[in-house]
């Protein structure tokens, strides 16, 4: 397996959100995504940049291509210092988000990617892994 | 007409041929492609870009703005498709949620079965139908071995399953008293002490209690709060009300319930019911408690069954089969 050296982007302002969505999207078409894809991963991107923007004092989100053998993917990785998500079950059932899901929030990116994993200690901060591939 | 796929290949062809000529057979085939997208589960974005890339193969040189806007109008998609993706969790869960509830108010009554008992000389009709699934009424019948049978009705202020798991606490805490033969009044006093230990003070249950005494031809009974029945006087062929007072179940456990009695003779009814069958409505409107009796006298020549059945059919109806509360009638009918 042979990874593409990470790019991260800071996010501490707003406007910082809009980086990452460039970025992510450059990723995601070096990795051979689609139109479609790109935009869901761009979407997906912003959800957990606006969460860091949002909810904490900052944090990064990076990018890599996975490419092995069997397939090409990109894995988004966000990790924040913040104030970390107590109940992870309730924030990821359907319709918790504060704009009452449909359509966004974390189970919304869920659904955008193909692997989706959340650890977070309280205090400490979270850690978001989301991976899709390319079809 | 030739059978419709629901692939790239035919949306292609029938934009095409729409362009062409604006007719409303292509959008006739444009809607049965929709019907299989959305059986397939296809995301509106996936619709999009399938619109794209058919008007980049039929027209390969399309000016550079609209390429940009109809990418534009994909990004604004991503979200919808997310949605629609909810959507169809949710409409999964709901279906498990029904099959749960179907299963437990099917529990619920064999858990709250009672069988109509047979007395000589009282014809008894029950009907007691749900608004939901799971029934907030209750009634039950008890048969001692004096002869005597015990006849309750209660209801929960609240419907659906908080007010049906409620009423199974009830039923249990009957089965439970000592004696099958008590007096109205000591039944209600301790399911009174019952329910203000056990259940929360937002719920209130209320329950009519009688007993009829063959033998004698008599009937005693005690409210707790209960929606009032009805007597009916066959010689002097009148309706009046049954009044009784008492407190609400669970609202002071010290509460002592007074007991009433009446002779029945031949021809006689007792009608015992709950607010879901004096609070019909039609439309934004109340019925008026004698609306209620006029459709009772109007069935009351039928054996009670009948006649329970046929007043039910009646409100039933009158509500556009919709009901918005438990119903349950209970008619009494003293034959000789
Ligand atoms: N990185 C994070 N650090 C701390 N808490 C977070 C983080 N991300 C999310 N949360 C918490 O989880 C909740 C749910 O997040 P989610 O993104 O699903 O919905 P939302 O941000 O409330 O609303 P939406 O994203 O739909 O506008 C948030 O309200 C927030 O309390
Ligand atoms: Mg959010």
């Amino acid at each position: 397996m042979t990874m593409d050296l990470q790019s991260c982007v800071t996010i501490e302002k707003e406007w910082d959100i809009v980086k990452a969505r460039q970025l992510g999207r450059e990723v995601a078409q070096k990795a051979g995504f689609g139109t479609v894809d790109q935009a869901r991963i761009a979407t997906a991107i912003s959800e957990l940049a606006r969460n860091i923007y949002l909810y904490t004092d900052g944090g990064k989100l990076c990018f890599e291509i996975i490419d092995n053998v069997e397939q090409k993917g990109i894995s988004m990785l966000s990790v924040d210092n913040g104030p970390g998500i107590e109940d992870i079950s309730q924030v990821m059932e359907d319709g918790y988000s504060t704009s009452g899901g449909l359509g966004a929030g974390l189970p919304g990116v869920k659904r955008l990617v193909d692997q989706f994993d959340i650890q977070s200690e309280k205090g400490k901060g979270t850690e978001i892994r989301a991976v899709k591939w390319v079809r | 007409m030739e059978t419709l796929k629901p692939d790239a290949a035919n949306y292609q062809s029938l934009l095409k041929h729409y362009i062409a000529t604006q007719d409303e057979h292509s959008l006739y085939g444009a809607e049965q492609i929709t019907k299989q997208f959305i059986k397939n589960n296809i995301p509106p974005e996936e619709i999009v870009n399938l619109h794209i890339q058919a008007m980049a193969a039929l027209y390969p040189d399309l000016p550079e703005y609209f390429r940009h806007s109809m990418k534009f109008l994909l990004e604004t998609m991503i979200s919808y498709g997310i949605a629609h993706q909810e959507y169809h969790t949710l409409r999964e869960q709901q279906s498990e949620l029904k099959s749960e509830i179907a299963v437990a108010a099917n529990m619920q009554d064999t858990l709250l079965a009672t069988t109509k008992p047979a007395i000589d000389g009282l014809d008894i009709g029950v009907v007691s139908v749900p608004a939901h699934q799971m029934n907030g009424d209750y009634h039950h019948f008890v048969t001692g071995e004096d002869g005597s049978l015990g006849i309750a009705v209660a209801d929960v202020i609240g419907k659906g399953i908080p007010a049906a798991l409620c009423m199974s606490m009830i039923k249990y805490s009957m089965d439970s008293l000592p004696e099958r033969t008590m007096r109205p009044q000591t039944i209600l006093k301790n399911l009174n002490r019952v329910v203000e230990r056990n259940v929360e003070s937002s719920m209130f249950i209320t329950m009519f209690y009688a007993q009829y005494l063959p033998a004698d031809g008599k009937i005693r009974y005690s409210s707790a709060g209960h929606e009032p029945g009805f007597y009916y006087n066959a010689r002097e062929n009148r309706f009046e009300e049954i009044k009784a007072k008492g407190l609400v179940l669970g609202v002071d456990p010290d509460t002592d319930y007074r007991q009433y009695e009446r002779v029945l003779h031949q021809g006689d009814m007792v009608i015992l019911l709950t607010d879901g069958v004096t609070e019909c409505r039609q439309g934004d409107r109340f019925i008026e408690s004698e609306e209620v009796l006029d459709v009772i006298a109007r069935f009351s020549h039928l054996q009670a069954q009948d006649m329970v059945d046929k007043v039910y059919k009646h409100f039933e109806r009158l509500q556009n089969f919709r009901l918005r509360d438990d119903f349950t009638l209970i008619v009494l009918k003293k034959e000789v």
